[in-house]
């Protein structure tokens, strides 16, 4: 075991580019024996990619990484734990199929005599890290059959077993209940005690407290500040992380309301067997031309279900009344809500909103395809006129309209999925978490656009979970929490606190804010 | 033109390039190769090939694939025969149904069709995975074929219908304006249609075509009904050429439309390819054959050989679209 504040894993001069942007400049990090070292900063900062780099998943484009002041390659995931880095990673890895035990021991299984794998061993040496973690749960049970919260224990018991000497945690409480993360901290503690390093990634100011030494704050790539956490106050880690007023970021211009576009009345989608009963339950809204309607929740709250089912993709399960001006509609498939003028970005942009073998300009005209035919037929050229007017509308950086649009940065994805929507002549945008992944400057473009529409008469909704752009954007707020309707905010009543009150469920509202 | 742009443009430029190789190489190993006689052999040889890897193209982009196909051949080829030679009785109304050649081949294409129609359906109402849903579909195809036939071949089919087979317009054989002609037609329904592009986009991201209002659903009984017919169509140029419909024609063909397919670039996961490199890899397996044949090498190396340039094929093509992807 290593004394106290040896540096065991240092990383320096990091740099990183993705087509389109670069997410990390220069970047330096020192993680030290026995303390633990928080990453802050926002969504797209560069924080995930850094982890990324350190535990082998890719390789840096320059800088150099040292553990224990040797200067170390990582080409894959397996280096780094050879070098004892773990990782517990945001999204979760797991295999849903194999057992607790399997999972936690996943590729060095302990085997008996003969080379076959030694269940007894495994399972038992599996049971006495899982009573470390208060998990009570059989090592033999499937991951399938755990709860989310159960199942990041089990990511987290992975990462503890190999027993390594740096830890990387990102956002590892996001689905654990209170109970939970007590545990986890006192675990942390004891971790720390054994001289373990650890990096922490959260966006919970409140946890902090309990643990954390040093603190890293980045903002667009780069480590703005260090600092001992001991040395720093709530507000001075929200002013580096933002490193300007939300207000700078965007000015809404005043609303102007004209008639109701869009009205839906008890709308419910019932859940698939697992889960809660209902994942929308009974949500009512309206929303004028004109008009941005923000809609904040938590991740799971049922806010990008409302929008799938006010956009036909629950045809079957959905219930309620959905009017379109006036006109009582019932959608039997997006095809149907596409001809009444609704039209939806969605939250993954590359799983939902993009055919990433295609060019620019075949994604932009995906939607509008029948306008740009000439005699019937595809005309490359014809199509070319009718997006042009589009991508340049919103400023598409893209070499040409050729461009095969998976090499496009995710501002300039968003940017051609908002152009293939445009073209179609909608009324109402639905737009999923508009800005997820997206640069900074980017970010202050799509909020100016959105601004635009508004202006034009268009109604908008928008969902988010980050809390400044919601009350950034929105002339009026609804407040999601567990698939129901919390709230409905005007915009001058829309401060921070209403909104995170109405968002948080009860039970964990005093433990988490 | 751009970096995406010359990276398509090779990828395809490398296919002509091995099959100019090969053409090149054939032409000074054997004096027989490079005739006129020898050519039209090759091309009427993959003209069935290519019937069937049309269709299979149009599948292979929408993501799917189609095991079906090989045995719709000859179901369809059998349904057509027996027609011709037998008619059909209804013994009920006391009647039997002649049909003409006209008649019999609008029946061989409406068999291949309508399962090819089954199997769309199949996979997008029940949403059973493609290569599951043909593979019970080849099995039913076979056995419907056998029972049709009792397991022996239907012969003697007349001069008419023998001419979609041996015969020849203004000097090219039938079976080579039939492949002509659906070639042109299938370059321009990928790549100048509506459905052609609704296709890639299905292919390259169902989710993403479903939100923006395409009819999957649609798309996809469509690509599996022209897979289907498209199978027919082999299936009468197979029958009339041999003038015998064979209970087990077209067994195992599937996999050389799947092999020319891919040689000719064709992503196995969908969205991305092209009618033309079809054309290609058909091409490429047909002189490979013809060209091993001709140097009097065993037809189980000819085997072997198809495979090491299937690895290659595909090898080639992932090192190109890894480069271009990071």
């Amino acid at each position: 075991m290593k004394a106290e504040g040896t540096i065991l894993l240092e990383a320096e001069g990091i740099e990183k580019s993705f087509p389109g942007v670069r997410a990390l400049s220069g970047v330096a990090l020192k993680v030290r024996a026995g303390r633990l070292v928080a990453l802050l900063g926002e969504n797209g900062a560069g924080k995930s990619t850094l982890m990324n780099i350190l535990s082998g998943v890719f390789p840096p484009d320059a800088g150099t990484i040292r553990v224990d002041g040797q200067p170390v390659r990582f080409s894959r995931p397996l280096d780094a734990q050879a070098h004892g880095i773990g990782i517990v990673f945001q999204e979760l890895s797991l295999i849903p199929h194999l057992s607790v035990a399997e999972n936690v021991y996943l590729g060095r299984e302990p085997r008996t005599a003969s080379g076959l794998i030694d269940y007894r061993r495994l399972n038992a040496d599996t049971a006495a890290v899982l009573a470390r973690l208060d998990l009570k749960v059989e090592p033999t049970a499937l991951i399938a059959d755990l709860r989310v919260g159960q199942q990041q224990l089990v990511e987290i018991a992975r990462a503890v077993s190999a027993d390594a000497q740096v830890l990387i945690l990102d956002e590892p409480t996001s689905s654990l209940s209170s109970h939970e993360v007590q545990v986890l901290f006192s675990v942390i503690a004891d971790l720390k005690k054994r001289g373990v390093g650890l990096i922490y990634i959260t966006h919970k100011f409140d946890e902090l407290a309990h643990i954390c030494d040093d603190v890293t704050i980045f903002r667009d790539g780069r480590v703005v500040g260090e600092a001992l956490f001991a040395d720093l106050t709530r507000e001075s880690i929200v002013r580096l992380m933002a490193g300007r007023e939300s207000k700078e970021l965007f000015q809404k211009s005043p609303a102007q309301l004209g008639d109701e576009i869009l009205k839906a009345e008890a709308l419910s989608l019932p859940g698939e067997g697992v889960g809660r009963p209902f994942l929308v339950e009974k949500v009512s809204l309206s929303l004028r031309r004109g008009e941005v309607l923000g809609i904040f929740g938590l991740v799971g709250a049922g806010r990008t279900e409302l929008l799938e089912s006010l956009f036909g993709l629950h045809p079957r399960r959905a219930t309620g009344t959905l009017s379109v001006e006036g006109r009582t509609v019932a959608f039997k498939s997006p095809a149907d809500a596409i001809a009444a003028g609704l039209a939806l970005a969605p939250e993954d942009r590359k799983r939902d909103g993009l055919v990433l073998p295609m060019s620019v300009a075949a994604n932009a005209s995906l939607a509008s395809l029948e306008r740009t035919l000439r005699g019937g037929f595809v005309s490359e050229t014809r199509e070319t006129a009718y997006v042009t007017p589009y991508i340049e509308r919103f400023r598409v950086k893209t070499p040409s309209l050729d461009q095969l649009i998976v090499n496009l940065s995710g501002g300039n994805q968003q940017k051609v999925i908002l152009a293939k929507w445009l073209a179609t002549d909608p009324k109402i945008l639905l737009l999923d978490e508009p800005t997820r992944g997206i640069d900074v400057n980017a970010k202050r473009e799509i909020y100016a656009f959105i601004d635009e529409l508004a202006r034009l008469g268009l109604g908008l909704i928008v969902v988010s979970s980050e809390l400044p752009e919601i009350l950034a954007l929105a002339d009026r707020v609804l407040v999601m929490c567990e698939g129901r309707k919390t709230a409905e905010l005007t915009r001058a009543e829309a401060t921070p606190e209403r909104v995170l009150h109405a968002a948080l469920p009860d039970l964990v509202a005093s433990a988490a804010c | 033109m751009n970096a995406s742009k010359y990276a398509a443009f090779f990828a395809r430029f490398r296919s002509l390039l091995a099959l100019a190789l090969m053409v090149l190489a054939l032409s000074l190993l054997s004096d027989h190769f490079l005739t006129a006689d020898n050519g039209w052999n090759i091309l009427r040889q993959i003209s069935v090939n290519l019937c069937l890897s049309i269709g299979m193209t149009l599948v292979i982009l929408s993501g799917g694939i189609d095991l079906s196909v090989g045995a719709i051949l000859a179901l369809a080829g059998a349904v057509a025969a027996g027609l011709l030679k037998n008619g059909i009785g209804i013994p009920a109304l006391d009647v039997a149904l002649k049909f003409t050649t006209m008649g019999a081949i609008l029946a061989g294409l409406i068999v291949g069709g309508g399962l090819g129609w089954a199997n769309g359906f199949a996979i997008t109402r029940f949403q059973l995975p493609p290569f599951v849903a043909t593979l019970g579909m080849l099995s039913i195809a076979r056995g419907l074929t056998m029972l049709w036939t009792g397991g022996f071949p239907l012969t003697g089919l007349g001069d008419d219908f023998g001419r979609l087979g041996t015969g020849a317009f203004l000097g090219m054989p039938m079976p080579v304006w039939i492949m002509l002609a659906l070639t042109a037609v299938f370059v321009v329904v990928t790549k100048r249609t509506r459905f052609g592009r609704h296709l890639y986009a299905v292919g390259g991201n169902e989710r993403a075509a479903r939100l923006t209002g395409l009819n999957v659903g649609r798309i996809k009984i469509a690509v599996y009904t022209l897979a289907g017919a498209l199978a027919g169509v082999a299936g009468l140029i197979v029958t009339a050429r041999l003038d015998s419909a064979q209970p087990n024609a077209g067994l195992g063909y599937e996999l050389d439309s799947i092999a020319a397919v891919v040689i000719g670039g064709t992503s196995l996961s969908g969205g991305r390819g092209s009618v033309a490199g079809t054309v290609l890899g058909c091409l490429i397996i047909g002189v490979l054959n013809n060209g091993l044949f001709l140097l009097n090498v065993s037809p189980f190396w000819q085997q072997v050989v198809k495979g090491l340039v299937i690895l290659l094929a595909v090898a080639l093509d992932k090192m190109n679209s890894r480069g271009r992807d990071s």
